[in-house]
């Protein structure tokens, strides 16, 4: 079987592929990818499934040994990548021959990185899913980061041509597919599910001023620091579900802005709920950056996702959009 | 008879079926009632089925569920969905040791309840409880209700680690740590039996609607049932 070794392992890189969904009733979290967009795309660079497991890369990326020559692609947050001595475009597909070596150097902007490899990786999958969940140590390898010294399985995929790339090799810098922040961003909610928990000024609130993402922000979620929202019964309720991109709100009145490690359930209130055409904008984000939140309309989320999805699919048909 | 429920947005991929906001086991059959109904209808788009204590939530890809189709066919079932009568009878019944050793928090649960230790294990194991939901972790069952001489307040300092198998108690909910996790509930004692294991062909022991009995064991029990020749 076609392998990957980890020669060294960066600051944080899972496995992740569409999540685990369908066993949230049983208290399994979904997990997948911060950036869902960025994820989809890679794997659409390499003629992969949209939802096959790619590498997850945080902060700071890895050293990986490739033992058979692969077609890969590198999309998300801008990271210099080399083949062996060779730098590579970010956001198109690349051959990296058997017995090379891939690289991260310096990031620029965005903080999450997705590297798939055609076949995708083929570790078993556990419920159904290969998506890592660090806080339940499930999925991925052992449920953990990976480690120097991992050896990653492939699925069978496109072994590429050695001309390939003719693009790309030097100065080319394709544009990200989807814009990254830098710094701050803008994220669209709509209002609830427990609105009326809060005063009636607290989506004014909410709006006033940005948010500014925690030093303790991890896969789970991003707490928060900015305006204070304050509940008007209590922050404690009986617990209920936890959708992605969930604002919740425990008695500090700091939000928490629930991400793809998420409980299946939490006893805080929700205020409002990040649209998913933004969910990925938001997986780009680390701690220090800002984010301003605006009350958007269940009409406008469904355009921005239908229009997102409108240029993955350019994607999947060789375009760009 | 008419259910008493509302249909409520959670974001643009899940919408919420929310009945009485109570925790009481004839909401909660009708909530699993509906779930039921909803997970078996199959329909196009959706993720996932959630009940919980007082509503289900459903998980869909925006762009593959009709959201007004589905709100529609929740209505159906919400407004008419009978409380499960196919609910388990036999309880299942977990051992629990109850020693200073496993249960930190039994002294301390005793002296707020101005009872004896003695009597906090009596009235843990005197009630048969419901399974009301899963959530937090795999298999983590909320169960209840607890006597309320017991009903103790989550802690005000949440361990960073609580050792799996360790029974707690967070106001008229009790409940067993699968895996190690942080946690704020009072831990009483602590069970050998395992509630969620992957590598088992029934991974998860509990499901909501089952009825829980806890009983005491000693150290020594407990030992022989975590290690069985």
């Amino acid at each position: 079987m076609a392998t990957v070794d980890v020669v060294t392992p960066g600051a944080l890189t899972t496995i992740q592929d569409g999540g685990r969904w369908g066993w949230q009733g049983w208290g399994v979290p979904v997990a997948g990818p911060m950036d869902p967009s960025s994820h989809r795309v890679a794997n659409l660079l390499v003629g992969n499934e949209a939802d096959a497991a790619t590498l997850e890369v945080t902060f700071v990326g890895p050293d990986l040994r490739f033992a058979d020559q692969r077609l890969a692609a590198v999309t998300g947050a801008d990271f210099d990548i080399a083949v062996d001595l060779r730098s590579m475009p970010m956001n198109a597909p690349f051959v990296v021959p058997g017995g090379s070596f891939l690289r991260f150097g310096p990031r620029r902007r965005g903080r999450r990185a997705y590297l798939a490899i055609a076949g995708g990786i083929a570790v078993p999958p556990v419920f159904g899913s290969r998506a890592t969940h660090l806080p339940s140590a499930m999925g991925g390898v052992s449920g953990r980061p990976l480690r120097s010294g991992d050896r990653l399985p492939l699925g069978d995929g496109n072994r590429g041509r050695e001309s390939f790339p003719t693009r790309g090799r030097t100065n080319n810098r394709p544009d990200p597919f989807f814009p990254l922040p830098d710094g701050r961003a803008t994220l669209r909610v709509l209002p609830g599910p427990d609105l009326e928990r809060f005063g009636r000024e607290v989506l004014d609130l909410l709006q006033s001023a940005p948010y500014v993402v925690d030093a303790r922000s991890d896969r789970m979620g991003f707490r928060l620091n900015g305006p204070p929202l304050t509940h008007i019964r209590g922050a404690d309720i009986i617990s209920d579900a936890t959708p992605l991109g969930a604002l919740q709100v425990p008695s500090s009145g700091q939000p928490i802005l629930l991400m793809a490690d998420r409980q299946t359930t939490g006893g805080y209130p929700v205020v409002a709920t990040v649209i998913s055409a933004d969910i990925s904008l938001a997986g780009q984000l680390g701690p220090g950056d800002s984010i301003s939140f605006v009350v958007s309309s269940l009409r406008e989320a469904m355009a921005a996702l239908i229009a997102r999805e409108r240029a993955l699919m350019a994607i999947r048909s060789g375009g760009r959009p | 008879m008419k259910n008493n429920y509302r249909i409520v947005t959670a974001g643009d991929a899940a919408i919420l079926v929310q009945f009485e906001n109570r925790i009481d086991p004839v909401i909660n059959r009708t909530v699993i009632a509906v779930a039921q109904a909803i997970h078996s209808a199959g329909i196009a788009g959706v993720r996932d089925v959630v009940p919980t204590y007082r509503s289900v939530a459903i998980h869909f890809d925006p762009l593959r569920t009709d959201r007004d189709a589905l709100v529609s066919r929740v209505e159906r079932d919400a407004a008419s969905a009978l409380p499960t009568a196919t609910e388990q009878a036999e309880p299942i019944r977990i051992p629990v040791c109850y020693c200073a050793e496993f249960g930190p928090d039994l002294a301390s649960v005793a002296a707020v309840a101005g009872v004896s230790e003695a009597e906090v294990i009596r009235l843990h194991t005197s009630r048969t409880y419901r399974v009301f939901m899963l959530g937090f972790v795999p298999g983590f069952a909320y169960m209840g209700t607890v006597d309320e001489r017991i009903a103790a307040p989550r802690l005000r300092v949440p361990r960073v680690r609580v050792p799996p198998g360790s029974v707690g108690i967070a106001g008229v909910q009790t409940g067993i740590y699968p895996t190690a996790t942080p946690g704020g509930w009072q831990i009483v004692g602590r069970t050998p039996i395992r509630p969620f294991d992957p590598d088992r062909s029934e991974p998860f022991l509990f499901k909501p609607g089952d009825a829980v009995q806890f009983h005491a064991v000693r150290r020594e029990e407990y030992a022989r049932l975590q290690d069985p020749d």
